[in-house]
Protein backbone atom coordinates (compact mmCIF):
# COMPACT_ATOMS: atom_id res chain seq x y z
CA UNK A 1 0.00 0.00 0.00
CA UNK A 2 3.25 2.11 0.57
CA UNK A 3 3.75 2.02 -3.04
CA UNK A 4 0.57 2.68 -4.59
CA UNK A 5 0.13 5.72 -2.30
CA UNK A 6 3.76 6.76 -3.28
CA UNK A 7 2.94 6.37 -6.97
CA UNK A 8 -0.35 8.15 -6.80
CA UNK A 9 1.55 11.04 -4.73
CA UNK A 10 4.35 11.20 -7.23
CA UNK A 11 1.43 11.46 -10.36
CA UNK A 12 -0.23 14.03 -8.31
CA UNK A 13 2.78 16.21 -8.28
CA UNK A 14 3.64 15.72 -11.77
CA UNK A 15 0.18 16.93 -12.74
CA UNK A 16 0.02 19.74 -10.55
CA UNK A 17 3.34 21.09 -11.87
CA UNK A 18 2.20 20.21 -15.37
CA UNK A 19 -1.67 21.54 -14.53
CA UNK A 20 0.02 25.42 -14.29
CA UNK A 21 0.74 25.16 -18.36
CA UNK A 22 -2.89 25.03 -18.84
CA UNK A 23 -4.20 27.30 -16.40
CA UNK A 24 -1.89 30.27 -17.08
CA UNK A 25 -2.16 29.73 -20.81
CA UNK A 26 -3.01 32.47 -22.63
CA UNK A 27 -3.63 32.08 -26.31
CA UNK A 28 -0.95 34.73 -28.40
CA UNK A 29 -2.90 37.02 -30.93
CA UNK A 30 0.18 36.42 -33.44
CA UNK A 31 2.88 33.69 -34.25
CA UNK A 32 5.92 34.46 -32.34
CA UNK A 33 9.14 35.74 -33.88
CA UNK A 34 10.37 32.45 -35.43
CA UNK A 35 7.18 31.05 -36.79
CA UNK A 36 6.17 34.47 -38.30
CA UNK A 37 10.16 34.28 -39.94
CA UNK A 38 9.20 30.82 -41.25
CA UNK A 39 5.85 31.49 -42.65
CA UNK A 40 6.74 34.83 -44.21
CA UNK A 41 10.31 34.29 -46.47
CA UNK A 42 9.94 30.41 -46.50
CA UNK A 43 8.31 30.56 -49.96
CA UNK A 44 10.72 32.89 -51.28
CA UNK A 45 14.20 30.82 -49.36
CA UNK A 46 13.01 27.37 -49.88
CA UNK A 47 10.05 26.94 -52.07
CA UNK A 48 8.06 24.36 -50.93
CA UNK A 49 4.07 24.98 -50.82
CA UNK A 50 4.65 23.11 -47.40
CA UNK A 51 6.16 24.74 -44.16
CA UNK A 52 6.28 22.31 -42.26
CA UNK A 53 8.64 20.11 -45.00
CA UNK A 54 10.25 23.29 -45.54
CA UNK A 55 11.52 23.11 -41.69
CA UNK A 56 12.09 19.79 -41.26
CA UNK A 57 14.14 19.13 -44.46
CA UNK A 58 15.73 22.34 -44.83
CA UNK A 59 15.77 24.89 -41.60
CA UNK A 60 15.52 21.74 -39.38
CA UNK A 61 17.63 19.13 -41.77
CA UNK A 62 20.70 18.83 -39.35
CA UNK A 63 17.88 17.73 -36.71
CA UNK A 64 16.03 15.35 -39.50
CA UNK A 65 19.87 13.84 -40.41
CA UNK A 66 20.31 13.19 -36.92
CA UNK A 67 16.70 11.31 -36.23
CA UNK A 68 17.30 9.49 -39.20
CA UNK A 69 20.27 8.01 -37.48
CA UNK A 70 19.00 7.47 -34.11
CA UNK A 71 16.00 5.37 -36.01
CA UNK A 72 19.41 3.26 -38.04
CA UNK A 73 20.67 3.01 -34.77
CA UNK A 74 17.76 1.39 -33.40
CA UNK A 75 17.23 -1.31 -36.17
CA UNK A 76 20.78 -1.56 -35.99
CA UNK A 77 20.78 -3.18 -32.03
CA UNK A 78 17.52 -4.91 -32.39
CA UNK A 79 18.63 -7.05 -35.59
CA UNK A 80 22.11 -7.54 -32.91
CA UNK A 81 19.78 -8.17 -30.00
CA UNK A 82 17.81 -10.53 -31.90
CA UNK A 83 20.49 -12.00 -34.07
CA UNK A 84 19.83 -15.83 -34.80
CA UNK A 85 22.18 -18.32 -32.77
CA UNK A 86 23.15 -20.93 -35.66
CA UNK A 87 22.64 -20.38 -39.15
CA UNK A 88 21.16 -23.23 -39.89
CA UNK A 89 18.45 -22.53 -37.28
CA UNK A 90 14.89 -22.53 -39.17
CA UNK A 91 12.52 -19.52 -38.66
CA UNK A 92 9.26 -19.31 -36.35
CA UNK A 93 6.92 -21.78 -38.21
CA UNK A 94 3.81 -19.55 -37.09
CA UNK A 95 0.33 -20.71 -38.42
CA UNK A 96 -0.15 -19.28 -41.87
CA UNK A 97 -2.30 -16.48 -42.53
CA UNK A 98 -6.05 -17.15 -43.93
CA UNK A 99 -7.33 -16.96 -46.79
CA UNK A 100 -8.65 -13.94 -46.70
CA UNK A 101 -5.69 -12.40 -45.38
CA UNK A 102 -3.23 -13.56 -48.04
CA UNK A 103 -5.36 -13.01 -50.69
CA UNK A 104 -6.33 -9.53 -49.51
CA UNK A 105 -2.41 -8.92 -48.80
CA UNK A 106 -1.54 -9.70 -52.17
CA UNK A 107 -3.84 -6.83 -53.66
CA UNK A 108 -2.67 -4.48 -51.44
CA UNK A 109 0.47 -4.56 -51.36
CA UNK A 110 1.36 -3.04 -54.61
CA UNK A 111 -1.17 -0.06 -53.83
CA UNK A 112 0.14 0.56 -50.58
CA UNK A 113 3.79 0.71 -52.16
CA UNK A 114 2.71 3.30 -54.71
CA UNK A 115 0.99 5.20 -51.95
CA UNK A 116 3.72 5.50 -49.78
CA UNK A 117 6.08 6.49 -52.91
CA UNK A 118 3.79 9.09 -53.84
CA UNK A 119 3.05 10.68 -50.33
CA UNK A 120 7.14 10.73 -49.91
CA UNK A 121 7.50 12.02 -53.63
CA UNK A 122 4.90 14.54 -52.88
CA UNK A 123 6.09 15.87 -49.51
CA UNK A 124 7.16 19.51 -50.36
CA UNK A 125 3.52 19.93 -52.16
CA UNK A 126 0.77 18.15 -49.85
CA UNK A 127 0.91 16.72 -46.06
CA UNK A 128 3.08 13.84 -45.64
CA UNK A 129 6.52 13.27 -46.29
CA UNK A 130 9.68 10.59 -46.20
CA UNK A 131 8.78 9.44 -42.89
CA UNK A 132 4.61 9.13 -43.48
CA UNK A 133 5.78 7.39 -47.10
CA UNK A 134 8.06 5.51 -45.14
CA UNK A 135 6.25 4.21 -42.80
CA UNK A 136 3.28 2.78 -45.51
CA UNK A 137 5.66 0.70 -46.98
CA UNK A 138 6.38 -0.68 -43.68
CA UNK A 139 3.14 -1.36 -43.13
CA UNK A 140 2.68 -2.64 -46.74
CA UNK A 141 5.66 -5.21 -45.34
CA UNK A 142 4.28 -6.05 -42.39
CA UNK A 143 0.95 -7.23 -44.00
CA UNK A 144 2.57 -9.22 -46.27
CA UNK A 145 4.89 -10.70 -43.41
CA UNK A 146 1.37 -11.71 -41.54
CA UNK A 147 -0.10 -13.33 -44.55
CA UNK A 148 3.03 -15.35 -45.01
CA UNK A 149 5.12 -15.78 -41.93
CA UNK A 150 8.25 -17.11 -44.03
CA UNK A 151 8.25 -14.32 -46.17
CA UNK A 152 11.40 -12.32 -45.73
CA UNK A 153 12.89 -9.37 -47.64
CA UNK A 154 16.42 -10.02 -48.24
CA UNK A 155 19.00 -8.21 -45.38
CA UNK A 156 21.39 -7.68 -48.38
CA UNK A 157 18.58 -5.49 -50.15
CA UNK A 158 17.59 -3.61 -47.29
CA UNK A 159 20.80 -3.07 -46.35
CA UNK A 160 22.21 -1.51 -49.39
CA UNK A 161 18.75 0.50 -50.06
CA UNK A 162 19.39 1.68 -46.51
CA UNK A 163 23.18 2.64 -46.82
CA UNK A 164 22.75 4.21 -50.62
CA UNK A 165 19.79 6.33 -49.27
CA UNK A 166 21.79 7.90 -46.56
CA UNK A 167 24.90 8.45 -48.29
CA UNK A 168 23.17 10.08 -50.86
CA UNK A 169 21.30 12.10 -48.18
CA UNK A 170 24.95 13.31 -46.84
CA UNK A 171 26.11 13.88 -49.96
CA UNK A 172 23.34 16.13 -51.20
CA UNK A 173 23.48 17.86 -47.59
CA UNK A 174 27.36 18.35 -48.77
CA UNK A 175 26.91 19.48 -52.29
CA UNK A 176 25.08 22.59 -50.25
CA UNK A 177 28.10 23.56 -48.80
CA UNK A 178 30.49 23.97 -51.90
CA UNK A 179 26.87 25.03 -54.12
CA UNK A 180 24.92 26.79 -51.68
CA UNK A 181 24.71 28.74 -48.49
CA UNK A 182 25.47 25.23 -46.42
CA UNK A 183 24.53 21.65 -45.20
CA UNK A 184 21.39 20.83 -46.28
CA UNK A 185 20.77 23.68 -48.53
CA UNK A 186 17.91 23.01 -51.12
CA UNK A 187 19.09 25.55 -53.56
CA UNK A 188 21.58 23.69 -55.17
CA UNK A 189 19.11 22.57 -57.79
CA UNK A 190 17.01 26.07 -58.99
CA UNK A 191 13.83 26.52 -57.10
CA UNK A 192 11.72 26.01 -60.20
CA UNK A 193 8.09 26.79 -60.57
CA UNK A 194 6.21 27.01 -57.33
CA UNK A 195 3.76 24.30 -56.77
CA UNK A 196 4.92 21.60 -59.39
CA UNK A 197 6.42 18.69 -58.62
CA UNK A 198 9.79 19.21 -59.83
CA UNK A 199 10.15 22.98 -57.39
CA UNK A 200 11.70 23.05 -54.00
CA UNK A 201 15.37 22.43 -55.21
CA UNK A 202 16.68 19.25 -53.64
CA UNK A 203 14.06 18.88 -51.41
CA UNK A 204 12.11 16.31 -53.47
CA UNK A 205 15.39 14.25 -54.02
CA UNK A 206 16.17 14.51 -49.92
CA UNK A 207 12.69 13.41 -48.83
CA UNK A 208 12.67 10.18 -51.38
CA UNK A 209 15.76 9.53 -50.17
CA UNK A 210 14.64 9.94 -46.31
CA UNK A 211 11.74 7.94 -47.14
CA UNK A 212 13.30 5.17 -48.52
CA UNK A 213 15.87 4.78 -45.78
CA UNK A 214 12.89 5.17 -43.22
CA UNK A 215 11.19 2.28 -44.81
CA UNK A 216 13.70 0.00 -45.39
CA UNK A 217 14.30 0.53 -41.75
CA UNK A 218 11.15 0.35 -40.31
CA UNK A 219 10.98 -2.92 -43.01
CA UNK A 220 13.82 -4.38 -41.39
CA UNK A 221 12.58 -3.95 -37.89
CA UNK A 222 9.49 -5.66 -38.70
CA UNK A 223 10.75 -8.62 -40.70
CA UNK A 224 13.65 -9.23 -37.79
CA UNK A 225 10.71 -9.21 -34.87
CA UNK A 226 8.40 -11.45 -36.77
CA UNK A 227 11.25 -13.59 -37.78
CA UNK A 228 12.53 -14.46 -34.06
CA UNK A 229 12.18 -18.00 -33.11
CA UNK A 230 11.51 -17.68 -28.88
CA UNK A 231 14.06 -20.58 -28.30
CA UNK A 232 11.81 -21.93 -25.74
CA UNK A 233 8.73 -22.73 -27.16
CA UNK B 1 -14.03 28.07 -17.40
CA UNK B 2 -11.69 27.94 -20.22
CA UNK B 3 -13.83 26.59 -23.33
CA UNK B 4 -11.50 27.18 -26.18
CA UNK B 5 -9.61 24.46 -28.72
CA UNK B 6 -6.29 24.30 -27.31
CA UNK B 7 -7.34 24.54 -24.11
CA UNK B 8 -9.05 20.70 -24.11
CA UNK B 9 -5.94 19.76 -26.27
CA UNK B 10 -3.81 20.88 -23.75
CA UNK B 11 -5.86 19.83 -20.76
CA UNK B 12 -6.19 15.97 -22.25
CA UNK B 13 -2.75 16.09 -23.14
CA UNK B 14 -1.56 16.65 -19.39
CA UNK B 15 -4.06 14.15 -18.19
CA UNK B 16 -2.80 11.25 -20.74
CA UNK B 17 0.81 11.69 -19.50
CA UNK B 18 -0.76 11.48 -16.09
CA UNK B 19 -2.41 8.49 -16.70
CA UNK B 20 0.59 7.76 -18.81
CA UNK B 21 3.27 7.76 -16.15
CA UNK B 22 0.54 6.44 -13.58
CA UNK B 23 0.38 3.15 -15.34
CA UNK B 24 4.78 3.13 -15.70
CA UNK B 25 5.18 2.77 -12.43
CA UNK B 26 1.71 0.92 -11.08
CA UNK B 27 1.94 -1.86 -13.35
CA UNK B 28 3.78 -5.13 -12.99
CA UNK B 29 3.06 -6.46 -16.29
CA UNK B 30 6.53 -5.33 -18.48
CA UNK B 31 4.29 -5.17 -21.52
CA UNK B 32 1.57 -2.89 -19.83
CA UNK B 33 4.86 -0.62 -18.82
CA UNK B 34 5.56 -0.12 -22.45
CA UNK B 35 1.62 0.61 -23.17
CA UNK B 36 1.56 3.18 -20.84
CA UNK B 37 5.27 4.81 -22.18
CA UNK B 38 3.36 4.93 -25.64
CA UNK B 39 -0.04 6.70 -23.89
CA UNK B 40 2.63 9.45 -22.15
CA UNK B 41 4.12 9.60 -25.49
CA UNK B 42 0.80 10.51 -27.37
CA UNK B 43 -0.19 12.73 -24.48
CA UNK B 44 3.06 14.75 -24.71
CA UNK B 45 3.10 15.21 -28.52
CA UNK B 46 -0.76 16.76 -28.03
CA UNK B 47 0.37 19.34 -25.77
CA UNK B 48 3.52 20.34 -27.98
CA UNK B 49 1.14 20.63 -30.98
CA UNK B 50 -1.32 22.26 -29.15
CA UNK B 51 1.24 24.70 -27.43
CA UNK B 52 1.43 25.95 -31.63
CA UNK B 53 -2.18 26.42 -32.37
CA UNK B 54 -3.61 30.12 -33.14
CA UNK B 55 -7.51 29.69 -32.59
CA UNK B 56 -9.11 30.02 -36.03
CA UNK B 57 -5.77 29.73 -38.48
CA UNK B 58 -5.23 26.92 -40.51
CA UNK B 59 -2.71 24.80 -41.64
CA UNK B 60 0.52 26.42 -42.83
CA UNK B 61 -0.07 24.35 -46.69
CA UNK B 62 -0.30 27.00 -49.20
CA UNK B 63 -3.13 25.94 -51.04
CA UNK B 64 -6.63 27.09 -51.97
CA UNK B 65 -7.08 30.14 -49.86
CA UNK B 66 -3.79 30.28 -48.16
CA UNK B 67 -1.44 32.32 -50.69
CA UNK B 68 1.96 32.76 -50.50
CA UNK B 69 1.35 36.59 -49.49
CA UNK B 70 -1.53 36.18 -46.25
CA UNK B 71 0.85 32.84 -44.88
CA UNK B 72 2.25 34.28 -41.65
CA UNK B 73 -1.57 35.56 -41.13
CA UNK B 74 -4.02 32.53 -41.43
CA UNK B 75 -1.22 29.68 -40.87
CA UNK B 76 -0.27 27.92 -37.14
CA UNK B 77 3.34 27.90 -36.11
CA UNK B 78 4.80 25.18 -37.98
CA UNK B 79 8.10 24.30 -35.64
CA UNK B 80 6.42 22.38 -32.67
CA UNK B 81 4.43 20.20 -35.78
CA UNK B 82 7.99 19.62 -37.54
CA UNK B 83 9.34 18.71 -33.64
CA UNK B 84 6.29 16.19 -32.92
CA UNK B 85 6.52 14.94 -36.50
CA UNK B 86 10.01 13.61 -36.08
CA UNK B 87 9.46 12.83 -31.97
CA UNK B 88 6.61 10.17 -33.31
CA UNK B 89 8.71 8.54 -35.55
CA UNK B 90 11.26 8.35 -32.87
CA UNK B 91 9.17 6.69 -30.44
CA UNK B 92 8.15 4.18 -32.43
CA UNK B 93 12.07 3.48 -32.35
CA UNK B 94 12.09 3.44 -28.75
CA UNK B 95 8.95 1.16 -28.41
CA UNK B 96 10.09 -1.33 -30.59
CA UNK B 97 13.56 -1.44 -29.03
CA UNK B 98 11.43 -2.10 -25.35
CA UNK B 99 9.63 -4.31 -26.94
CA UNK B 100 12.42 -6.46 -27.77
CA UNK B 101 13.88 -6.05 -24.48
CA UNK B 102 11.18 -7.40 -22.86
CA UNK B 103 11.10 -10.51 -25.15
CA UNK B 104 14.67 -10.84 -24.07
CA UNK B 105 13.64 -10.72 -21.05
CA UNK B 106 10.86 -12.96 -21.19
CA UNK B 107 13.63 -15.95 -22.63
CA UNK B 108 15.44 -15.56 -19.85
CA UNK B 109 12.73 -15.55 -16.88
CA UNK B 110 9.89 -17.03 -18.92
CA UNK B 111 7.77 -14.23 -17.33
CA UNK B 112 7.02 -10.72 -17.46
CA UNK B 113 6.30 -9.68 -14.07
CA UNK B 114 8.92 -7.22 -13.21
CA UNK B 115 8.91 -8.80 -9.76
CA UNK B 116 10.30 -12.17 -11.20
CA UNK B 117 13.32 -10.00 -12.07
CA UNK B 118 15.38 -9.74 -9.51
CA UNK B 119 19.13 -10.03 -10.68
CA UNK B 120 19.68 -6.73 -9.84
CA UNK B 121 17.95 -6.14 -7.16
CA UNK B 122 19.66 -5.78 -3.31
CA UNK C 1 -16.95 26.22 -36.93
CA UNK C 2 -15.13 27.20 -34.01
CA UNK C 3 -18.00 25.58 -32.28
CA UNK C 4 -18.39 22.40 -33.72
CA UNK C 5 -14.58 21.78 -33.38
CA UNK C 6 -14.85 22.45 -29.57
CA UNK C 7 -18.14 20.27 -29.51
CA UNK C 8 -15.62 17.34 -31.13
CA UNK C 9 -12.88 17.99 -28.93
CA UNK C 10 -14.94 17.53 -25.74
CA UNK C 11 -16.17 14.15 -27.03
CA UNK C 12 -12.98 13.26 -28.47
CA UNK C 13 -11.11 13.92 -24.95
CA UNK C 14 -13.26 12.15 -23.01
CA UNK C 15 -12.97 9.01 -25.90
CA UNK C 16 -8.92 9.35 -25.64
CA UNK C 17 -9.27 9.28 -21.70
CA UNK C 18 -10.83 6.94 -20.77
CA UNK C 19 -9.25 4.69 -23.56
CA UNK C 20 -6.31 5.51 -21.66
CA UNK C 21 -7.60 4.43 -18.46
CA UNK C 22 -8.82 1.04 -20.24
CA UNK C 23 -5.07 0.94 -20.90
CA UNK C 24 -3.27 1.38 -17.93
CA UNK C 25 -6.28 -0.92 -15.80
CA UNK C 26 -7.01 -3.43 -18.14
CA UNK C 27 -6.19 -6.71 -16.81
CA UNK C 28 -5.65 -8.41 -19.95
CA UNK C 29 -2.91 -7.01 -22.36
CA UNK C 30 -4.57 -7.72 -25.54
CA UNK C 31 -7.63 -5.16 -24.37
CA UNK C 32 -4.80 -2.51 -23.16
CA UNK C 33 -3.14 -2.98 -26.72
CA UNK C 34 -6.40 -2.45 -28.66
CA UNK C 35 -7.15 0.66 -26.14
CA UNK C 36 -3.24 2.38 -27.02
CA UNK C 37 -4.21 2.11 -30.56
CA UNK C 38 -7.59 3.57 -30.54
CA UNK C 39 -5.70 6.73 -28.18
CA UNK C 40 -3.95 6.94 -31.23
CA UNK C 41 -6.33 6.84 -33.88
CA UNK C 42 -7.93 9.61 -31.40
CA UNK C 43 -4.71 11.61 -31.21
CA UNK C 44 -4.65 11.81 -34.77
CA UNK C 45 -8.21 13.24 -34.70
CA UNK C 46 -6.75 15.83 -32.24
CA UNK C 47 -4.02 16.90 -34.44
CA UNK C 48 -6.22 17.22 -37.18
CA UNK C 49 -8.35 19.37 -35.25
CA UNK C 50 -5.30 21.15 -33.96
CA UNK C 51 -4.07 21.92 -37.80
CA UNK C 52 -1.67 19.84 -38.43
CA UNK C 53 -2.52 17.20 -41.06
CA UNK C 54 1.13 16.03 -41.31
CA UNK C 55 1.29 15.18 -37.93
CA UNK C 56 -2.09 13.70 -38.16
CA UNK C 57 -0.96 11.27 -40.80
CA UNK C 58 2.24 10.00 -38.69
CA UNK C 59 0.71 9.22 -35.99
CA UNK C 60 -1.88 7.62 -37.88
CA UNK C 61 0.36 5.55 -39.93
CA UNK C 62 2.80 4.61 -36.89
CA UNK C 63 1.26 4.86 -33.83
CA UNK C 64 -2.19 3.30 -34.57
CA UNK C 65 -0.93 0.92 -37.15
CA UNK C 66 2.62 -0.23 -36.95
CA UNK C 67 2.77 -0.08 -33.17
CA UNK C 68 -0.19 -1.61 -32.37
CA UNK C 69 0.89 -4.70 -34.95
CA UNK C 70 4.34 -4.89 -32.95
CA UNK C 71 2.75 -5.06 -29.95
CA UNK C 72 0.46 -8.31 -30.90
CA UNK C 73 3.13 -9.81 -32.62
CA UNK C 74 5.51 -9.56 -29.36
CA UNK C 75 2.51 -10.53 -27.51
CA UNK C 76 1.99 -13.95 -29.82
CA UNK C 77 5.71 -14.64 -28.96
CA UNK C 78 5.40 -14.10 -25.39
CA UNK C 79 2.44 -16.42 -25.24
CA UNK C 80 2.58 -19.38 -27.25
CA UNK C 81 5.39 -19.77 -24.69
CA UNK C 82 2.34 -20.22 -22.20
CA UNK C 83 -0.08 -21.93 -24.13
CA UNK C 84 2.58 -25.06 -24.64
CA UNK C 85 3.44 -25.16 -21.54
Amino acid sequence: MLRNSLILGLVAVFALALFTIFSEYKTPETLNRTAQYYNENEVSQVGAANVVTAVVVTYRGLDTLGEVTVLFLTASVIGFILRRKKKGEPVVKADKGSEILSTASRILFPGSIILGVYVFVNGHLTPGGGFQGGAVIGTAILLIALANPEFAVSRKVLHWLESLSGVTYVIIGLLGIFLAAGFLDNRILPLGDFGHLLSAGAIPIIYSMIGIKVGAELSGIITDINQTKTNLS
Amino acid sequence: MKLSVEHIAILSGILLMAIGLWGILGRKNILKMIISFTVFDTGLNILIVALGYLPGRTAPIVDGPVTVENLSQVAVDPVPQALVLTAIVIGFGVTALMLVYALKMHEKKKTLDINEYTDLKW
Amino acid sequence: MITFNIVLLIFLSVATISGALVAVTAKKTAVAILASGAISLFASIFFLVLASPDVAMTEAAIGAGLTTFLFFVILRKTESHHAEK
